[in-house]
């Protein structure tokens, strides 16, 4: 049984990260959404709560932010709301940090 | 997958209404079944009629009414939430002596009960919100 | 009939600042009617909900802590504090209301209700659930 959990602040004005990324566990996946997307960003203090969990950021959030994928860290999955569905659906249930 | 949404934050003031509206539209478009929209907290306030977002914006209450009218949503307003935060229907406006109401189409208020029911009959539930 | 499910309403959030631990309160206790295998988990800034000596007459706000004592009438026996979230935050169970339920089947012997568990206890909790909430 895998969780999806979802982060939608940034790590930069909140704890939800800090707390999703210490509580993941097994075959959890993170989607990081809204102002979330900005913890995946290469260089930044938050990219290294990342390192070994499965990483997936919701492209359009990124767009919309002007953050390329070029600076993005390594092993992130960029995915759009099809693909936000389909994780919804790949795991058994979805806790949301707000 | 069967799924029921709920949707914490009002329009505008937060990106959740949106990011709820387009992974909504994104489940319907798959195929999947959205058994209910449950808005809470000042997610209720998805429900007035009376924004008037300016022309060049999107028109987050009118949007989820397409979306419900196009594929038959079963959106629920919280009673509760609804009447401490004014979001009105003839009902409601009978019942606590209100002159006027001002839920948008596609919107009803009910009962907390709807959200649970919606958490127990679908295959998940996924929350947006602040 | 529905199999029953396991519902888990996760409280991360503050009391008074913010709206969101009332109305997620009164989720739960509507949502007790629905026969659920029903557990609460208070964790980050959640656990400030449970201090006792809660005053609000001087911000003119109703004081709801009461009703976390009255969740074992609701038959809600399952609270979850997470002893990290505590200890950051300089508190002990000691601060916190002493939450209890009725055992009908050891002739209505009081029991407690908050359960301390670590972060990784939590987790283990977590993962066992079917749907969480959040406020």
């Amino acid at each position: 049984m895998a969780m999806l959990h979802l982060v939608n602040k940034s790590p930069y004005d909140a704890c939800s990260l800090d707390t999703a990324s210490s509580i993941m566990q097994g075959d959890d996946s993170l989607l990081l959404i809204e102002d979330g997307v900005y913890a995946a960003v290469k260089g930044g203090k938050a990219a290294a709560r990342l390192e070994g969990l499965k990483i997936s950021v919701l492209g359009p959030d990124l767009a919309a932010r002007g953050i390329g994928k070029d600076k993005l860290i390594d092993g992130v999955t960029v995915v759009d709301y099809a693909g936000f569905v389909d994780m919804v659906e790949a795991n058994d249930k979805v806790q949301s940090w707000l | 997958m069967k799924l029921t949404i709920q949707v914490n934050e009002g329009p505008y003031q937060h990106q959740s209404a949106d990011s709820a509206y387009f992974f909504t539209k994104a489940a319907l478009e798959k195929g999947h079944e959205i058994f209910r929209v449950f808005f809470y907290h000042d997610g209720v306030n998805n429900g007035t009629r009376l924004t008037t977002p300016p022309q060049d914006d999107r028109n987050i209450v009118n949007r989820w009414s397409e979306l419900a009218k196009e594929y038959k949503l079963d959106m629920v307003v919280c009673v509760a939430a609804a009447q401490r935060r004014g979001i009105v229907d003839d009902g409601e406006a009978q019942r606590n002596g209100k002159d006027a109401t001002n839920i948008a189409d596609g919107f009803r208020i009910s009962g907390l009960g709807q959200l649970v029911e919606g958490a127990i009959q679908s295959d998940r539930l996924v929350v947006f919100g602040d | 009939m529905s199999e029953i499910k396991k519902f888990m309403y996760v409280n991360r959030k503050a009391p008074y600042g913010t709206i969101y631990a009332w109305e997620a309160l009164e989720v739960v206790l509507i949502g007790a009617a629905f026969e659920q295998d029903v557990s609460l988990a208070f964790m980050d800034d959640g656990v400030y909900q449970l201090i006792k000596g809660q005053d609000t007459t001087g911000i003119g706000m109703k004081n709801f802590s009461p009703t976390y004592s009255a969740l074992g009438d609701y038959e809600i026996t399952k609270i979850y504090v997470e002893k990290e979230s505590l200890e950051e935050r300089g508190l002990t169970l000691d601060d916190l209301q002493h939450l209890v339920w009725e055992d009908e089947d050891e002739d209505w012997a009081e029991k407690d209700s908050i359960r301390l568990v670590s972060r990784s206890e939590l987790a283990d909790v977590l993962a066992t659930q079917d749907v969480l909430f959040n406020f």
